[in-house]
């Protein structure tokens, strides 16, 4: 090597080595302010909580807001210690969630079966669409909810009519999705298919049902909220167990601090149950590009 | 750009490769009600193992032409013949590159190679060691277990094509295959096209508005007029075979004089269509 090429070598090299320096703080620099924010927004949520529950108890305390209609915080935490201690009227609260879990759940699991098996029914066969599309209008456009009486009035108060109506409100939010999926194929994917040499069935499961699924998981979100709806209300309108009628007990009995503290339960519930989605989602669609609104929480976080 | 040797093979079973259009005619109805005539009368041929482009303005007809080939439509009037055979369904040995790459997005790059291989009922691991090779043949060997949206545009193409032509296809029919391509990917992939299609000489249709393109590429180009799309003529392009690098053919003073012949007779059609979608906005069918 010549003492040109040797120099020359040798300033790239630190030149390069300067440019991976810097590179190396703008990261760190970076890595610090986006430490410094999270820290900042999860001290800001705190503070929001403290304010409002410190605000309520402070203001039932002084007698500002009367503890009788309001309940108070302590008066919460006191209830849901008094039911894990000693139960509600009906057994012990672990039973009542786990009631109402199970009431949910099997509606869930039986609303969504039911709502992919039509919802791709009716969009791969045209003509059942055609016919059956007027009568799931018009049961679509009846609040569903009201189906519950007649649903206690055929099942009884056992499990089985809180199930059948979880159920009833999944279907239609599944079966729309589905259908809307089956319909929102790209037509240029099953051309394709075809000339690859795709029969009807393999492009149903190769093309249609991994293409509705983007649809159908969107609908899974929403319908686990109204499968535990389905649940509560249907044990509202006539239960022996599950925390609809714990709730239903203590409005019944002026008890607020008690419909405070089963909203409480079931709020941690719901989220629990969503969170458990979010990660079967990721896990289902792990194909897709990240969606530009995920890479600024990327971001953000 | 390296083919490896066993995926390239001929196979024995493949059905001579022959396309043959008479008086094809192709109608559609309007979502008003009225008729459009899409192809009107189209007589082409496209021997076994010929290149064939088809240039022609936009909305002429060109992809029109190719679902009928493939099988995907019918013709409203007309016979559509693959390898001898009248058309009825999807003809055996038919490959179709679309324009905007059909990759599943939630398959890797090897499931959409193995698509074809796999429908046709070949056992999963024969089915991914040929989708290997194929990948290794358009260069992707490395890629295999990424989805379509991490490659590029160039890369999908290539991934396209590796899934066509793992049938061994004896007829590649593509609908502007590199159309959604910068300039620079594009002239790579022609090169790389003519390549394989040199190792096993499949008929092949290539819709195209480009026609450095499709001198670059064919052995033969048919000129459509503006819709309804008819043959207006046809150009043998007597250029030698292997055409080497495309983007350097184009000097070659014997490309000029086919691509000033060829002109001539392409602009007026694209005045013609351009005139038309300008004007008026009038509904096309309307004089059909």
């Amino acid at each position: 090597m010549t003492d040109d090429a040797k120099l020359a070598a040798q300033s790239t090299v630190s030149a390069s080595g300067r440019v991976a320096g810097d590179a190396g703080a703008v990261a760190a620099e970076a890595m610090r302010r986006r430490r410094r924010r999270r820290l900042l927004t999860y001290a800001g949520r705190l503070l929001t909580l403290a304010l409002i529950v410190g605000g309520w108890q402070v203001l039932t305390d002084v007698k500002i807001v009367d503890a009788f209609f309001f309940g108070s915080p302590i008066g919460i935490v006191n209830r849901l210690v008094d039911w894990a201690e000693h139960g509600t009227a009906y057994g012990s609260l672990w039973e009542q969630i786990w009631i109402t879990i199970e009431e949910a759940l099997l509606g869930f699991l039986a609303g969504v079966a039911s709502g992919v098996i039509f919802g791709v029914a009716l969009g791969e066969f045209r003509y059942l669409a055609d016919v059956l599309g007027p009568y799931i209008k018009v049961v679509n456009a009846l609040p569903r909810i009201v189906l519950g009486s007649i649903f206690i009035i055929w099942l009884g108060l056992g499990m089985s009519s809180k199930v059948v109506l979880a159920a009833v409100l999944v279907f239609f939010v599944v079966f729309f999705n589905a259908f809307q999926g089956v319909r929102d194929v790209d037509r240029n994917l099953v051309a394709n298919a075809r000339i690859l040499g795709a029969s009807r069935l393999q492009i149903t499961r190769h093309v249609v049902l991994p293409s509705a699924l983007t649809w159908i998981i969107a609908s899974l979100h929403v319908s686990l909220g109204f499968s535990i709806i389905g649940a509560i209300v249907g044990e509202f309108l006539g239960a022996q167990k599950g925390l609809g009628l714990v709730i239903a007990t203590a409005q019944n009995t002026f008890d607020a601090n008690g419909v405070f503290a089963a909203m409480l339960v079931i709020g941690i519930l719901a989220l629990s149950a969503e969170a458990l989605m979010a990660q079967l989602e990721r896990r289902l669609l792990s194909w897709r590009p990240p969606s530009s609104a995920e890479i600024a929480d990327a971001a953000v976080t | 750009m390296g083919v490896a040797t066993g995926a390239g093979r001929p196979t024995a079973d493949r059905a001579p490769g022959g396309i043959e259009l008479r008086g094809v005619t192709k109608r559609f109805l309007t979502p008003s009600g009225a008729s459009m005539t899409a192809l009107r009368d189209v007589d082409m041929a496209v021997a076994p193992g010929q290149f064939c482009a088809v240039v022609g303005p936009t909305g002429c007809g060109k992809s029109t032409t190719l679902t009928l080939v493939s099988g995907l439509d019918r013709p409203s009037a007309g016979t559509v013949r693959v390898g001898g055979q009248p058309v009825e369904g999807i003809p055996k040995g038919i490959g179709f590159v679309f324009q905007n790459d059909a990759l599943l997005p939630w398959k890797t790059v090897l499931g959409n190679v193995v698509l074809g291989p796999m429908f046709r009922g070949v056992p999963r691991r024969e089915a991914e060691a040929r989708g290997r090779e194929w990948l290794e043949v358009v260069g992707l060997a490395d890629f295999a277990g990424h989805h379509p949206h991490q490659l590029s545009g160039g890369m999908r193409k290539r991934v396209s094509l590796a899934a066509a032509l793992i049938n061994e296809p004896s007829i590649l029919l593509m609908d502007e295959p590199f159309g959604a391509l910068d300039v620079q990917t594009k002239a790579i992939m022609s090169n790389e096209l003519l390549a394989l299609w040199e190792q096993t000489r499949p008929s092949v249709i290539f819709v195209t508005h480009d026609l450095e393109e499709a001198i670059g590429l064919a052995d033969r180009v048919v000129v459509m007029t503006a819709g309804p799309g008819t043959v207006k003529a046809v150009y043998d392009i007597d250029l030698p075979r292997p055409r080497g690098a495309v983007q350097e053919i184009r000097f070659e003073p014997r490309f000029l004089e086919i691509h000033h012949q060829i002109w001539e007779s392409l602009r007026s059609e694209v005045g013609r269509a351009y005139a038309r979608t300008a004007a008026a906005r009038a509904p096309v069918g309307g004089q059909a």
